[in-house]
């Protein structure tokens, strides 16, 4: 068995085991279990992929390859680089730290977890294909487990939440799935036989009318997941409804896989698409930035704030990948890490404020630092984090965006954007400093104020889990950066 | 005719012997043992289904009018298994009703003798041979569906069937006449050959049409689809939605991948329409239907209008392709109906509220439901996302891109209804939910093969390879 097949095989284990498990204990000690396995390997995967590439000079390291449906050339391929290497890590991470905030799951245990861990099985099946069929099987799996698991045990307007999301995710990945036969039928340009695999593809000259064709399906596609403006409309509504952990998985790992795909496929593969189009999606995602930043301050549920900030911050992501240039992509990869880290923490600390007040609503909080010192020390600290502090994530992943946005070969169009989308990042400032004013150092709301029981040890072995790779990534960025930027050269070759 | 032309028609041999021992089963049990022919008919098409997977050679008989080959000895295994998966799961309904009615047997040979006539229709090789298979196949079913007597809307599915397939089959007729009319022969063999885009052939194709297109229930021709099956038994709904579908589909893509394929030009501009409008206006009269029976009904004029994208494309591809989503839609409808029939026998249920909170009292039937329709809808990894996805490309390989593109909206549209059943199984507690019920053997072993199928057919990938090479003969 390879070491990425595992990553696969493991979480089947893991669901198998919880069939035959029965009640909240042992259905969480199991899912603990199989999580904690998958950390360690996707820690294990690092230093293998560290050691990998001094002795591999290939694009993908670590790949396999078993034909599957061989009339359509569909391949079980799979192999990482850099970029899905740190990806799976974040997975990793985010779900044990998920598994641990859902420690007193009182309803339907076992279906929830096992929905938890089939979601990641999609998760981390898209971060290892090559191939774009198993990469869109992938995809769809990783999507279908939301409506269950919001529909199931959110709260609120549960079951609209629940269908929208589904609704506007699979469809966004049936238009994908017109762009993916597009590229499918173009593979053969330059006389070979018509292929999935992603490595192939892109040493093809697909013509440039078919990219112009394709490249948005393939985009809006991918982007949806990213919450793209104007298709964000199923993130705040779902991520509200959304119990906690649910919540920090889905803005934590699965909207990466929007950038991801954007990056893999569509602009990897459709590079005149991308160059043709970007003007107009850089629009988007630049608009996406600045409405869900001025959205966040008008909100006054805290799941509401944070869902249109994850709008704001992973526009960002988009607009970074848009401008075509490699720092800034470099940005984009450590925003979407530090992002899926931040609005986890965020999401995990929501569900422990609101599981102890019951209310989200920010006008009914206030003071929560004397009574929660832990939660609350942990809230400022992820709230500097979020708005770009030197020393944490975001700080790194900005910086490289917009000196990348602005760089000399930017033209004007680009700055005047990049301008624009900077002024979010004050726009950011405001609505988490109210914020942390407001409900953590402002005066006390509650009456039964002593009633409130401390941080569990589950509590935080979840946040801890979360907050190291925070500042780990804050203070020492060159091991990361450096790992990314060796797997962008071949899309700085492709596409620039 | 010797020894080896009789194995080539083994099939219909054997079935034919089922039904003889099954009359003669009707006069010999007596009245108190009948419930005993039920086991003695499923005993005796389980071995049929068996013996049916050796091998068959290709060859034709009786002069180029019965002929058989790997692709239709493979599709005739495929009805066999659906047809068997039935019977297990319709074994109770016949057991706690009808055998007291004392009328078990005559289900079984009605049902079989409609079987034998698809045998025949699907293994033509002329247009008389075809016509006769057409009637056997389909009159058997008109007694089928008014087979519940003291249900008037059973009596009224019936007729609703038997007239409005009588008027189809006359149409279908006369547009075969038209055809013998220009080129002078009935022989599938003799058409290829003279056939020619006069407007007497095209008029006698259209009509001809019309006629399978109405038991595939294409629209505009599905108005009977929902009514009968909500009246029918659900058996018979079952049966029909997935057992008469899928060989009208096959026979369909015989024709017009063989006899019309130099018509492909015309052909293909009408499935292109008649496709778009069965697949719209299946899924959005699904989206409104609380009976699950019509809910079934309009989602199977969805599913017919999703195979109208393989056959557009004439191609070994697309044939392989068909044959291939037929079958998962086979597994998938049947685990759907299973589940319906189970509910419906024990609490006499069959509305969509009714199965509110079913995750909570009866877990396992709602993830057989869930896996069907998640099947039904696409949706990975169970089969159904393979068969689709395959006809998407095999219709992309031909360059239909906006139809391709207009099917995964309805893919969409579709899923919004399949979660319906999901969201009242699961999503919503209910203090008056079905009580827990413990399924017969033959019921669980209907639904354990279908839930079986759903999830291996899609990722055993050599299946389609060897629909894939027996395609190969067609094109």
């Amino acid at each position: 068995m390879d070491i990425l097949t595992l990553f696969i095989i493991v979480p089947i284990i893991t669901v198998i085991a919880l069939v035959f498990s029965k009640g909240l204990e042992r259905s969480r000690v199991v899912s603990m279990i199989g999580s904690f396995i998958q950390l360690g390997m996707a820690i294990n995967l690092v230093f293998a992929y560290l050691k990998e590439i001094k002795v591999n000079s290939n694009i993908m390291v670590f790949s396999k390859d078993l034909v599957w449906f061989k009339n359509f050339n569909i391949h079980y391929n799979i192999g990482v680089d850099g970029i899905s290497v740190a990806l799976i890590l974040l997975t990793a991470i985010v779900v044990l730290a998920g598994v641990f905030i859902s420690w007193k799951m009182k309803e339907l245990p076992k279906e929830f977890f096992i929905s938890l861990i089939v979601l990641s099985i999609g998760v981390y099946g898209v971060f290892i294909s090559i191939d774009l069929f198993t990469l869109f099987l992938f995809f769809e799996i990783a999507v279908i487990p939301m409506y269950l698991l919001i529909g199931i045990w959110g709260s609120g307007p549960r079951e609209y939440s629940a269908m929208k999301l589904t609704l506007m995710l699979m469809g966004a990945s049936a238009v994908l799935l017109v762009g993916i036969l597009g590229i499918y039928f173009n593979s053969n340009a330059d006389g070979g036989a018509l292929t999935f695999n992603i490595l192939e593809i892109a040493k093809v000259h697909i013509p440039i009318e078919a990219q112009k064709l394709f490249f948005p399906f393939v985009f809006i596609g991918f982007a949806v997941i990213s919450a793209l403006f104007p298709f964000h409309t199923w993130s705040p509504d779902g991520h509200a409804s959304a119990p906690t952990a649910v919540s920090m998985l889905h803005a934590g790992v699965l909207m990466k896989l929007g950038g991801y795909g954007v990056f893999r496929i569509a602009m990897f593969l459709l590079p005149e698409g991308a160059l043709h189009w970007s003007w107009f999606f850089i629009i988007l995602a630049a608009i996406g930035v600045v409405y869900g930043a001025f959205s966040a301050i008008r909100q006054s549920d805290l799941k509401y704030i944070n869902a249109y900030a994850s709008v704001s911050h992973l526009g960002l992501v988009l607009f970074a990948l848009l401008t075509l240039n490699k720092i800034a992509w470099n940005g984009a990869i450590i925003q979407s890490l530090s992002h899926g880290l931040l609005t986890a923490l965020f999401f995990a600390l929501i569900g422990m404020i609101y599981g102890r007040t019951h209310t989200r609503d920010i006008t009914k909080l206030g003071g929560l630092m004397k009574i929660l010192p832990f939660i609350g020390a942990i809230y400022v600290i992820t709230g500097l984090a979020y708005l770009g502090l030197p020393g944490f994530s975001g700080f790194v992943a900005e910086m490289n965006i917009f000196v990348g946005a602005f760089q000399q070969n930017s033209d004007t169009f680009n700055r005047i954007l990049t301008i624009l989308v900077v002024s979010s990042i004050v726009v950011t400032s405001v609505y988490i400093l109210r914020l942390v004013g407001k409900i953590m150092m402002g005066p006390l709301e509650t009456n039964d104020v002593n009633d409130l029981p401390k941080a569990t040890w589950y509590e935080k072995t979840g946040i801890l889990l979360l907050m190291i790779p925070v500042i780990g990534i804050g203070v020492a960025p060159f091991w990361l950066s450096e790992m990314i930027m060796k797997s962008l050269e071949p899309f700085i070759q492709g596409v620039l | 005719m010797n020894f080896s032309s009789f194995l080539l028609m083994r099939q219909e041999i054997i079935l034919l012997t089922i039904i003889l021992i099954l009359v003669a089963a009707e006069i010999a049990i007596s009245k108190t043992k009948k419930h005993s022919v039920v086991h003695l008919a499923i005993f005796l098409f389980g071995i049929h289904t068996i013996v049916g997977f050796f091998a068959m050679d290709s060859s034709s008989l009786f002069g180029g009018m019965f002929r058989t080959s790997g692709l239709i000895h493979f599709f005739k295994n495929v009805l066999n298994v659906g047809v068997l998966i039935l019977l297990l799961q319709s074994a109770d309904w016949l057991q706690e009703k009808i055998v007291l009615q004392n009328r078990g047997t005559e289900f079984f040979i009605l049902l079989f003798s409609s079987l034998l006539g698809m045998y025949f229709m699907i293994s033509a090789g002329d247009f008389l041979m075809f016509y006769l298979g057409l009637e056997l196949s389909t009159l058997p079913v008109a007694a089928l569906a008014a087979f519940e007597v003291t249900k008037r809307i059973s009596s009224e599915a019936g007729i609703k069937f038997i007239l409005s397939a009588a008027l189809a089959s006359g149409v279908s007729l006369f547009g075969i006449s038209m055809l013998y009319s220009t080129s002078g022969s009935i022989y599938f063999d003799d058409i290829i050959k003279m056939i020619s885009s006069t407007n007497l052939t095209l008029l006698g194709f259209i009509l001809f049409f019309a006629g399978l297109a109405f038991k595939i229930s294409l629209v505009p021709f599905h108005f009977w689809t929902a009514d009968v099956y909500e009246g029918a038994p659900i058996s018979v709904a079952s049966y029909l939605s997935v057992i008469s579908k899928g060989a009208a589909v096959f026979i369909l893509m015989i024709l017009l991948f063989t006899v019309f394929k130099t018509l492909i030009h015309v052909w293909e501009n009408i499935i292109y329409v008649v496709a778009l409008a069965t697949m719209f206006i299946g899924n959005l009269f699904a989206l409104r239907q609380q009976n699950m029976k019509r809910f079934l009904a309009f989602s199977s004029i969805a599913q017919a209008g999703f195979i109208l994208l393989g056959l557009i494309t004439g191609t070994q591809l697309g044939t392989a392709t068909i044959i291939y989503f037929v079958m998962i839609y086979i597994f998938s409808n049947l685990a759907a109906f299973g589940v319906v029939q189970a509910i419906s026998l024990k609490t006499g249920k069959e509305n969509m509220n009714d199965y509110e909170g079913l995750y909570r009292t009866n877990p396992n039937l709602s993830l057989v439901m869930m896996l069907a329709l998640f099947s039904l809808a696409g949706i990975p990894p169970v089969a159904g996302f393979f068969g689709k996805f395959f006809l998407f490309t095999a219709a992309a390989s031909e360059g239909y891109y906006l139809l391709v593109f207009l099917a995964v909206v309805n893919v969409t549209i579709s899923l919004y209804y399949y979660l319906l059943v999901v969201r009242a199984m699961f999503l919503r507690t209910n203090d008056q939910a079905i009580p827990y019920f413990k399924n017969k053997l033959y019921m669980r072993l209907g639904l354990l093969v279908t839930v079986v199928g759903i999830l291996v057919i899609g990722l055993y990938s050599p299946l389609y390879d060897y629909i894939f090479e027996l395609s190969k003969n067609l094109n």
